[in-house]
């Protein structure tokens, strides 16, 4: 709409220079407003006063110079200005119904956004593809989930930091002299940095579960590793078995137990997803495909969604396990040894990630 | 619960489950794989389900399903597998209850 009415124009553009008939508009429309606005400065050549505050009261300062203005041609031409005034309650007439039917307009455009949010957030309740060619999830500007999950990131960026810092200490410390008291509270101190991290990606999980599953928050060779939201505890213990030598024989039975136990638990788990994929797909494949009415499968197929938070937190749990096994089974300096080669890992990783995209990004 | 304290004192591994719980399947699958034919419970199908379910919650177990009990005694849920099992706490627990073929 064009707004070239003088109801919002700033008073400050009406200048000294401005010619007298647009600034007697000005003042008629705010007179005719119900004394809404009268500038106290500007007096309408006629019996009118200055009643009711104005909100702009930067008009009464601008309004003084043209007081003298008008009342030197009032005098001289009052015809003239009966059929000015007049032009001007027909101008401020129209322009108030312009606006009346701007406002009318945003007023029905904000109903109909309202409407269409409502009907974005019932469709992505129903679980029906939402977005612009990227995962939904990733991309929620307006729900709850997305802030939780912003917080998980957040968290989860401040928890690498932390990471990196303790493999430097630990690397430092490991190749000079420590006591093993000092030791064991590195080797703490890690351990609980790890069961941290799980409890960040249980609520998280419960947020958005499928944001955990697909390791959004880790790196792209990460990813690749990952099992049910996570790297796989028997994968783990396979790239730090080289580094706890000289083990003791009764070391070495119990990392083989754990080694077998930890396959089997993960195989367990793997063949539980596997039915959960299975039975999901039943779900949502039942009754008649190319019906173009699917609301019963989504509501069962949600029901199976639910079993998908307990798998993660049992993997989780696998990944907990494992190194509090690994904690007991081993001496102080040997974990201490593990962590660090456990850090160092994940860390190129990382950095495999980074070095890998920067070459997807040079020119060939 | 009289129905529960029955089944879940029969001889050997007895877990409690429901057709449509996959962790109780994943459950099987280990014990499976530990050699022991448990004595299974599908609670789902069956007229007392809530009671039941209630009766587990009560005597201990974190989850109503699955529910295991080994020579009479309530290990737990998925947990507390996972977790004897690598501690290597489960296999003497269930070692009688082993077959000894393959």
């Amino acid at each position: 709409m064009n707004t070239t009415s003088t109801h919002f124009v700033p008073p400050r553009r009406f200048e000294v220079y401005e010619p007298l008939n647009q600034i007697g508009m000005w003042e008629e429309s705010f007179k005719n407003n119900g004394g809404m606005y009268t500038p106290g400065s500007i007096i309408i050549p006629t019996n009118e006063k200055p009643d009711s505050l104005s909100e702009d009261t930067s008009h009464g300062t601008e309004g003084t110079p043209h007081k003298f203005d008008q009342e030197a041609s009032t005098s001289r031409h009052p015809d003239k200005i009966q059929r000015r005034l007049a032009q001007n309650r027909e101008a401020a007439r129209k322009s108030r119904l312009r606006k009346k039917a701007y406002v009318q307009q945003l007023e029905t455009s904000r109903l109909k956004l309202i409407h269409l949010e409502q009907e974005l957030d019932h469709a992505r309740q129903q679980g029906f593809y939402v977005g612009n060619g990227v995962d939904s999830n990733a991309l929620c500007f307006s729900d709850n989930m997305s802030s939780g999950i912003v917080a998980f990131e957040m968290e989860y960026g401040h928890w690498v930091e932390e990471q990196n810092r303790q493999i430097s200490e630990l690397r430092t410390v490991l190749h000079g002299q420590v006591s093993d008291i000092e030791l064991r509270s590195l080797v703490e101190n890690a351990m609980k940095h790890y069961f941290q991290l799980f409890r960040m990606k249980s609520a998280a999980a419960k947020i958005d579960v499928f944001y955990v599953m697909s390791g959004m928050w880790k790196t792209s060779a990460e990813r690749f590793f990952l099992w049910i939201g996570g790297f796989r505890p028997s994968e783990l213990l396979k790239v730090l078995l080289p580094h706890f030598d000289p083990l003791t024989d009764q070391q070495l039975l119990d990392v083989c137990n754990l080694r077998q136990s930890c396959q089997q638990a993960e195989d367990a788990l793997s063949q539980g997803m596997e039915k959960l994929q299975h039975t999901l797909a039943e779900s949502v494949a039942a009754g008649k495909l190319c019906e173009g009415s699917y609301i019963p499968q989504m509501t069962c197929a949600m029901e199976r969604l639910e079993a998908l938070v307990s798998f993660v937190n049992q993997a989780d749990h696998l990944r907990h396990e494992t190194l509090q096994q690994m904690h007991r089974i081993l001496t102080t300096r040997q974990a201490a040894r593990g962590l660090l080669a456990l850090g160092e890992y994940f860390q190129r990783l990382r950095a495999l990630s980074s070095s890998w995209a920067a070459r997807q990004r040079e020119p060939t | 619960m009289d129905k529960v304290m029955r089944m879940s004192s029969e001889k050997g591994v007895v877990i409690f489950t429901k057709s449509s719980c996959c962790l109780c399947y994943a459950v099987q699958i280990l014990f499976r794989d530990l050699r022991v034919q448990p004595t299974i419970h599908e609670i789902d199908n069956d007229p007392d389900c809530r009671e039941i379910e209630k009766a587990l919650l009560r005597l201990g177990c974190s989850t109503a399903v699955p529910a295991v009990f080994v020579g009479g005694k309530l290990v737990g849920s998925t947990n507390e597998v996972m977790s004897l099992h690598l501690s290597g706490s489960l296999v003497p627990l269930i070692k009688p209850y082993q077959s000894i073929l393959y």
